[in-house]
């Protein structure tokens, strides 16, 4: 079984650093890391290989400044080799150039399942997987948590907000996978020595055959026309125990209706 | 690699210890995990199946293992004096046999040289083996034997003759049950260093095929210098747990005294606390050096036994001096079981006494000087 893992690699996001005022995106010349919402999606992938008893995981991604420390630590887990598309044309790209790309880069291995984190953690649009399955004109289910395979199908369970629905999808197909779903491995020691000779295969955006104007600012539809800051929490109500204080707070909780 | 462990560490050791530690419960899921990394195999060579890591790599590993736990380094160690002992002295037919599979963490081992009666002198041991037509027959009882019970395979230290010990590879079904003579005659109750298995070995009258002799018959009576050379790396390697010891109440004492305000202000402004502070992290970082500098003699083919000795002595002696100061600092929290530092507390005489006590060291340094000036 040949699966296809895509992976983000973000800024650190104990060390967030901060948007560039002119593009109202991200900074992203610091060192980046595997996405942690991608990591449930690698593991699900090196899991169905190892249930199908044969095949391989495969990585694909985009990222700035050709970084690689977050393929690097997907290759220690277990993947067996990664394509990184990176160059300064692609700076600015949408979400649905991304997807192009990705899909591009895809296409050239005809894997039998396609897994994306539902969305990543800095960007958050979430938006990514549904776009590539678009693409490669390919079935796609979001929200997976778990994903079982039987012959030239798999049964997905989709969470939902009220529990899970089960999906029945032919394959190949680009399955979204929820964060948090299954426990992603630590790189054994040997998986991190032998994952700096993994191959990892370079491509530029021309490489796949997008032109300069296809891609980057100049290729994007969407336009980020301003950031505004979260609102802040406002502060809660303190009550100062002077005795009465139990008969405020069961008067506080009367109001909202919970008890 | 040490980032890895780190998060490790953090994630999944830390918020678990104290469960497992104050009832002295093995913690399985730990022990898995190390064996997932491929720790069983640390330092034994990769065409063995290990990840033969350098002595400064190994050192950080077991620094970084005892921030978190101390018990943890203590299982993979015994295991790899053993691994060691067969790699570096045994017969080609023994290391096929035996290393592959304690590499990757299937068969655990242990080592045993300590006696109920000899433990400083270590060349009292009174265990005997004894030749009985193509066999062996061992007779004795050893302790503080970590990691007995789990164990597959014994590195044993026993006399052959009146003046001669030898190193046996005792072959052993894992288990509290024991195996042929062998039984584990007792759990040992300590005061730190808990949730890892340190038992009393007895062997009566237990056989053994004469091919048990490490390194075959050229290994007759070599076996208490070559454990005394296995036991270099061993020094090493509870520096680094004295380091890794120390970090960990010197961590605890930096979060609690910018947190923890009397007089108006953190504590770590009141310049009593600040310079105990000043003087743990000193320590903590020449402690730290002098280890790092030992595991690099040793990665450089160089003489080190004065080094590892010094590294051991000062990192040990340490890790016991933050524990106490970092309690201090934690005043009456730092007395309950609420809070790590008295686990720290109860660790640290360990690494002062095992591999060697602190004046053994002094012996060791002071021998070794003194034969390097006549040089």
């Amino acid at each position: 079984m040949k699966v296809v893992v895509c992976v983000k690699q973000i800024p650190d996001p104990a060390d967030p650093g901060a948007l560039d005022p002119e593009t109202r995106t991200l900074k992203r010349d610091v060192k980046l890391i595997l996405d942690e919402s991608d990591s449930y999606g690698v593991e699900m992938g090196l899991q169905l290989v190892d249930n199908a008893g044969g095949g391989e995981v495969t990585l694909v991604s985009m990222a700035p400044n050709n970084e690689q420390s977050g393929l690097r630590t997907a290759l220690a887990m277990g993947a067996a080799s990664a394509t990184l598309i990176s160059d300064t044309e692609l700076i600015g790209s949408d979400a649905l150039t991304t997807a192009k790309v990705l899909a591009a880069a895809i296409k050239d291995q005809e894997p039998d399942l396609v897994i994306a984190g539902s969305e990543s953690s800095d960007g958050y649009t979430g938006t990514v997987p549904e776009m590539i399955a678009a693409v490669l004109d390919l079935p796609s289910v979001t929200a997976a948590k778990s994903i079982e395979v039987g012959g030239d199908a798999i049964q997905v369970q989709r969470q939902t907000d009220a529990g899970y629905d089960v999906v029945d999808c032919p394959l190949p197909a680009v399955i979204s996978v929820t964060a948090g779903v299954v426990e992603p491995r630590y790189p054994s020691f040997k998986g991190i020595m032998a994952a700096k000779s993994k191959p990892l295969d370079e491509k530029s955006s021309a490489d796949l055959g997008f032109a300069a104007d296809a891609v980057g600012w100049a290729g994007s539809g969407q336009e980020i026309v301003d950031v505004a800051e979260a609102p802040q929490r406002e502060a809660g109500e303190v009550i100062e125990d002077d005795g009465e204080a139990h008969l405020k707070i069961v008067e506080f909780l009367e109001n909202l209706k919970v008890i | 690699m040490i980032d890895t462990l780190r998060e490790f560490v953090d994630r999944d050791v830390l918020p678990n210890v104290a469960e497992f530690e104050l009832v002295d419960a093995y913690p399985e899921a730990m022990v898995d995990q190390l064996r997932a990394f491929g720790l069983f195999g640390a330092t034994i060579g990769e065409g063995h199946g290990g990840l033969g890591l350098d002595a400064s790599t190994y050192a950080r590993v077991i620094e970084e293992l005892s921030r978190g736990w101390m018990s943890l380094a203590g299982v993979i160690n015994s295991h790899l004096i053993c691994a060691q002992l067969i790699e570096r002295f045994g017969t080609d037919e023994q290391r096929a046999a035996w290393l592959p599979s304690m590499a990757s963490g299937e068969l655990r081992g242990c080592f045993s040289l300590s006696e109920p009666d000899s433990g400083s002198d270590a060349a009292a041991l009174r265990c005997r083996a004894k030749k009985d037509g193509d066999e062996l027959v061992i007779n004795g009882t050893k302790m503080w034997v970590t990691n007995g019970e789990r164990a597959g395979i014994v590195a044993l230290l026993a006399r052959t003759s009146d003046d001669a010990i030898s190193c046996f590879l005792v072959d052993k079904q894992p288990g509290p049950e024991g195996d042929g003579g062998i039984s584990i005659s007792r759990h040992i109750d300590k005061l730190g260093y808990r949730g890892l298995e340190t038992v009393e070995m007895s062997y009566a009258d237990h056989r053994l095929s004469a091919d048990s002799l490490l390194g075959g018959e050229e290994g007759l009576g070599q076996g208490f210098r070559w454990a005394l050379s296995a036991l270099e790396l061993g020094r090493i390697n509870v520096a680094a747990r004295g380091v890794g010891v120390a970090q960990a109440a010197f961590d605890a004492a930096m979060a609690y005294a910018q947190e923890r305000e009397t007089f108006g202000r953190p504590i770590a402004q009141h310049q009593a606390i600040g310079f105990k502070l000043a003087e743990m992290a000193t320590k903590l970082h020449a402690a730290r050096l002098m280890v790092t500098d030992a595991a690099r003699r040793v990665d450089a083919g160089e003489r080190a036994d004065v080094e590892a000795g010094m590294a051991k002595l000062f990192a040990s002696e340490t890790a016991a001096e933050l524990a106490l100061e970092s309690m201090r600092i934690h005043g009456g929290n730092g007395f309950t079981t609420e809070y790590p530092v008295e686990r720290l507390y109860r660790d640290a005489p360990l690494m002062i006494i095992g591999e060697g006590t602190s004046e053994i060291q002094k012996m060791v340094i002071s021998r070794a000087l003194l034969a390097r000036a006549k040089e």
